[in-house]
């Protein structure tokens, strides 16, 4: 049973997002990287929690970065996972991203593989749907809840307003969010273990590239509360009424 | 040429998001001179040549009762064949929980390039370039999509739903529908609640209110709004709501007309799940709570006194109208 699990780097969700070079790169000077949290809490969580029930069971994690995300992978490692792949390219598309995954996935024979829902970065919520394509596998997107019994998996899946739970075989992708596991902190023992464990780098295979970030913006600037006293709350009602016409 | 647009369905009715990603089709058709079709997947009951007034001429319709539920990997099959069929160039999903699952599918067998949560109109006049969120919503990004055909799924709420005149002819498509590999085993819809992502108007509480049993004000608020309600991170935590409420960065992100939060002191995180709201109303017993910079209007008081108040005056104003 072999699972391979998706892991990107993100900034910190406290980030201060601002941009440079005219708007068209994200501003990195201070910016602390995490583990993309889906990624982390629910998808890595949720593998290491099935191999801890059944030693046979197999992680490996695989990241598309340069070498300035290993750092993460290692971080990934330190949680759990048998040995990490990182396939040597800075692209941000995801087409060609999930090309990379799906190479390795069809290389390694995996049974499962785990995304997170979307990165907090970019939220494309698109690599899952792409790899699940290109490797011609069911997919199984924003899981709040995972069983394996066998080669069967069932999960609980959020749908338009509510939940739906499914019964799906082996080999398969899911999109894993809230629900799924719980956050852990890495201990001692799994940092130490994670310095020598096997992180393999290879360079990406020929792929096309199908979208590019041309710029970014920011919001424009709220222009300020309007405070109500409390003893005046029918005031409220009346402007959201006549002056922002929401009700 | 056309551009195709999905229509996602849920127990035979069309989604409103739907609707809102047929206008935004058919806004695109009109910027490329072009016509705009819609596709449906599964029997509906919705008369879908009304969907005509949302500017689509034609619907597509793989009438089988095996494409009720969400299947990623048939849908994307039949959609991808739809889009060969009907010489689509633009495909047009809402970035709801369907399109999540199918949009990119479609877009890789296809082979056509994607930007997903869409919240503007492309820009033609150079290339194709589509506005997106990025960052949760702190930030937009401007993608250029470099191949033949293009995938978009549209955010909710983010693009408003023209009603004009109009009839869609019904065109059944006969494609042939593999076995799913999915079987559905149980559903569990919140059935009469308005779904989150889809609410105009969102009523949410955090652990200013101290306990899940102090959360009938907030009903009651709700419901003379009609509108959905929501919670705070350690509330889904502490599980005084349940974990479909939460709404955050690492929650439910979503971008209501109005967004009334009480007792919540607005975490980075969590602004990041509703900063897309159009009005955002806080209120807070603590003047230094970081969610007033991000409102619209708030009031600095004790929910227990403010939040039956509003309701009551909204309840008043109503009569009155």
């Amino acid at each position: 049973m072999k699972i391979l699990v998706c892991i990107s780097k993100t900034p910190d969700t406290t980030s201060k997002i601002a941009f440079t070079d005219g708007n068209t790169k994200f501003d990195e000077s201070g910016v602390q990287w995490i583990i993309n949290p889906y990624d982390e809490w629910y998808s890595l969580v949720r593998a290491i929690e099935l191999k801890e029930k059944d030693a046979a069971v197999s992680i490996h994690l695989i990241t598309i970065g340069t070498a300035d995300s290993e750092p993460i992978i290692r971080k990934a490692l330190a949680l759990g996972g048998d040995e990490a792949i990182r396939v040597n390219s800075n692209s941000s598309d995801a087409y060609f991203i999930a090309t990379q995954i799906a190479e390795i996935a069809k290389q390694g024979g995996y049974d499962l593989i785990f995304t997170g829902k979307e990165t907090i970065d970019y939220n494309g919520s698109s690599i899952g749907g792409m790899i699940a394509e290109l490797t011609d596998a069911p997919y199984i997107s924003l899981a709040t809840k995972f069983e394996l019994a066998g080669t069967t998996a069932t999960i609980t899946r959020e749908v338009d307003g509510g939940e739906e739970v499914a019964e799906v075989d082996l080999p398969l992708v899911v999109s894993c969010q809230k629900g799924v596991a719980e956050q852990r902190i890495p201990n001692m023992r799994g940092i130490m273990a994670a310095r020598t464990k096997p992180l393999k780098v290879v360079e990406p295979i020929a792929a096309d590239t199908l979208s590019s970030i041309i710029s970014y913006e920011l919001p424009p600037a709220k222009a300020g509360v309007k405070l109500v006293a409390a003893d005046n709350v029918s005031e409220l009602a009346r402007l959201l009424h006549e002056e922002a016409k929401v009700i | 040429m056309s551009v195709l647009i999905f229509i996602d369905q849920s127990d035979g009715h069309v989604k409103k998001s739907s609707l809102e990603a047929i206008t935004y089709g058919a806004d695109i058709a009109k910027q490329l001179g072009v016509a705009a079709e819609g596709i449906v997947l599964g029997t509906v009951s919705d008369d879908l040549t009304a969907l005509g007034k949302y500017g689509i001429s034609k619907v597509h319709q793989v009438n089988n009762n095996a494409l009720n539920h969400v299947d990623a990997q048939l849908y994307a099959k039949i959609i991808a064949e739809a889009v060969t069929l009907s010489g689509a160039k633009v495909l047009v999903f809402s970035h709801n929980q369907t399109g999540k699952a199918v949009a990119a599918r479609v877009a890789a067998r296809l082979k056509a390039g994607i930007v997903s949560g869409a919240c503007a109109l492309p820009d033609t006049s150079n290339g194709f370039v589509v506005k997106k969120t990025v960052f949760s919503g702190k930030a937009f990004a401007n993608i250029s999509i470099h191949s033949d055909i293009k995938v978009i799924s549209l955010n909710p709420n983010s693009y408003k739903t023209i009603v004009g005149e109009g009839t869609a002819t019904i065109a059944d498509l006969n494609i042939i529908v593999d076995p799913s590999r999915i079987k559905v085993t149980a559903i569990n819809k919140v059935s009469g609640d308005v779904p989150l992502t889809e609410a105009d108007i969102v009523v949410s509480g955090g652990r200013g209110l101290k306990g899940p049993e102090n959360w009938g004000i907030l009903l009651d608020l709700a419901k003379e709004l009609g509108a959905a309600t929501a919670c705070s991170r350690p509330v889904g935590d502490a599980h005084w709501r349940p974990h479909h409420e939460h709404v955050g960065q690492t929650g439910v992100q979503i971008a209501p007309n109005l967004y009334i939060a009480i007792g919540i002191s607005g975490a980075i995180q969590h602004l990041a799940g509703v900063n897309r709201s159009k009005v955002i109303v806080v209120i807070n017993k603590d003047s230094e709570a970081p969610f007033f910079k991000a409102a619209d209007y708030g009031i600095v008081g004790d929910a227990f006194e403010v939040v039956p108040q509003l309701t009551a005056a909204i309840k008043k104003m109503k009569a009155s109208v």
